[in-house]
């Protein structure tokens, strides 16, 4: 019974340890030059339309929703302090630095990562990739390189987009609802927000948040075992996977960049 | 769905994104918003000028007439302010003063225009004119330290 179990639980740290260097190895294969850059262009913008053009509603919708609340939020607690006039400060800051980066990568695990996965599981349970293989063409190069590239290309423009929005939202509930001094909005936020430390180090986050999420979406769709179930266990592990890194990761970076 | 028109989008989602760095950026450095209408310049020395921004706000009685646009230091070391006055508002005699004060406890500053009155020797104010009444930002170390060390030359 309990040589049963130590035997299970090496068994899961095994497999877990080779899922990982199949991931590695997925994307090592993807990223090697293969001498024919030019001609996956035209794949590389399909896929930058299906992973961030798609992706553009929902993201617009949630930053100008998020903005909007910040700033409702914010003023109610400033307002306090006598102090409404940071509201800029505010929203701004927190836009940049956290919820840009984190929320657009979150909205982007679950509407372009889980489609990712479930797209390559069904490749896979169809034996497209093996029929690529066949004619000699790289699945590697073929299949995940553009999507990888599409990924990491568009979640960073889809944060700036998010934070530019968020913070129109903010300026229309605190400066056209809630009458807080349209000069004194932008001139406190420009005077806090740092180009280096805020714009770029929310800019880092997002490009490390997007080559973690659609890493993972990659590799649990081509590791996912080719059957209706298995490619719906593979979809939900992409989506809970990779926002829990995200959380983490956020964790870490802003302990780095900001502590 | 063909392939031009998908490039199309690309390419404007493309856009979309530069322009939105673009807006973060310029968000940092000064930019210039809103700032179409008429307007004049008008200058004041003070002392201090405190915590007071470039486009902090200028009020009289509370009422928004213009933008700080540019504070400097003059030859002799005081603060040099200039003020952009909407042309709406042209009518401030000479003798009108400005003053340094702060929104609440922990508000922004803002300089508060006081019209002063008008006999035949005042003129008006206009562009590039000077308004030599001024009451300087009420800085708290220097109060504290009046009361602390009392001011033996009073």
């Amino acid at each position: 019974m309990l040589i049963k179990s130590v035997a299970n639980l090496g068994r899961s740290g095994l497999s877990y340890i080779a899922g990982a260097g199949r991931a590695g190895s997925l994307l090592f294969g993807a990223l090697k030059p293969a001498g024919r850059g030019l001609k996956l262009l035209p794949l590389l913008i399909k896929q930058l339309y299906i992973v961030g053009v798609q992706s553009l509603i929902i993201i617009v919708v949630s930053g100008l929703f998020i903005g909007m609340v910040l700033s409702l939020q914010g003023y109610t607690i400033l307002v306090g302090y006598g102090a409404e006039q940071s509201l800029g400060q505010m929203v701004a800051l927190s836009l940049l630095r956290e919820l840009g980066p984190v929320v657009s990568a979150l909205l982007f695990a679950g509407r372009a990562g889980s489609a990712l996965t479930a797209e390559i599981g069904l490749m896979k349970a169809t034996e497209q990739l093996s029929s690529l293989e066949m004619m000699a063409i790289d699945p590697l190069h073929q299949i995940v390189a553009p999507r990888f590239w599409a990924g990491v290309i568009s979640l960073p423009l889809l944060a700036a987009i998010f934070s530019a929005v968020g913070i129109m939202g903010g300026h229309l509930v605190g400066v056209d609802w809630l009458g807080v001094d349209t000069g004194a909005f932008w001139s406190v936020m420009q005077a806090s927000v740092e180009w280096q430390e805020d714009v770029v180090n929310g800019a880092i986050k997002s490009v490390i948040f997007a080559i973690v999420v659609t890493w993972i979406a990659l590799h649990k769709g081509y590791d996912a075992v080719p059957t209706s179930e298995g490619i719906s266990k593979a979809t939900t592990s992409t989506v809970v996977q990779s926002s829990l890194a995200i959380l983490g990761l956020d964790f870490v970076l802003t302990a780095l960049m900001f502590g | 769905m063909n392939s031009k028109k998908i490039e199309l989008l690309v390419g404007s989602f493309l856009l979309a994104g530069i322009a939105a760095i673009l807006m973060l950026g310029l968000k940092v450095a000064d930019s210039q918003m809103g700032g179409n209408s008429q307007s004049y310049e008008l200058t004041a020395k003070f002392d201090n000028v405190g915590g007071l921004k470039v486009r902090s706000a200028i009020k009289v009685g509370g009422v928004v007439v213009g933008r700080v646009s540019s504070i400097s230091l003059d030859s002799d070391f005081s603060p040099k302010v200039t003020m952009e006055i909407d042309s709406n508002f042209n009518q401030f005699p000479d003798s009108s003063s400005v003053a340094i004060l702060t929104s609440g406890l922990l508000g922004e500053q803002f300089i508060g225009l006081t019209p002063g009155f008008v006999d035949e020797e005042t003129e008006i104010l206009t562009d590039g004119g000077v308004i030599e009444d001024t009451r300087s930002a009420m800085v708290l170390e220097d109060l504290i330290g009046q009361f602390l060390y009392g001011n033996s030359d009073d």
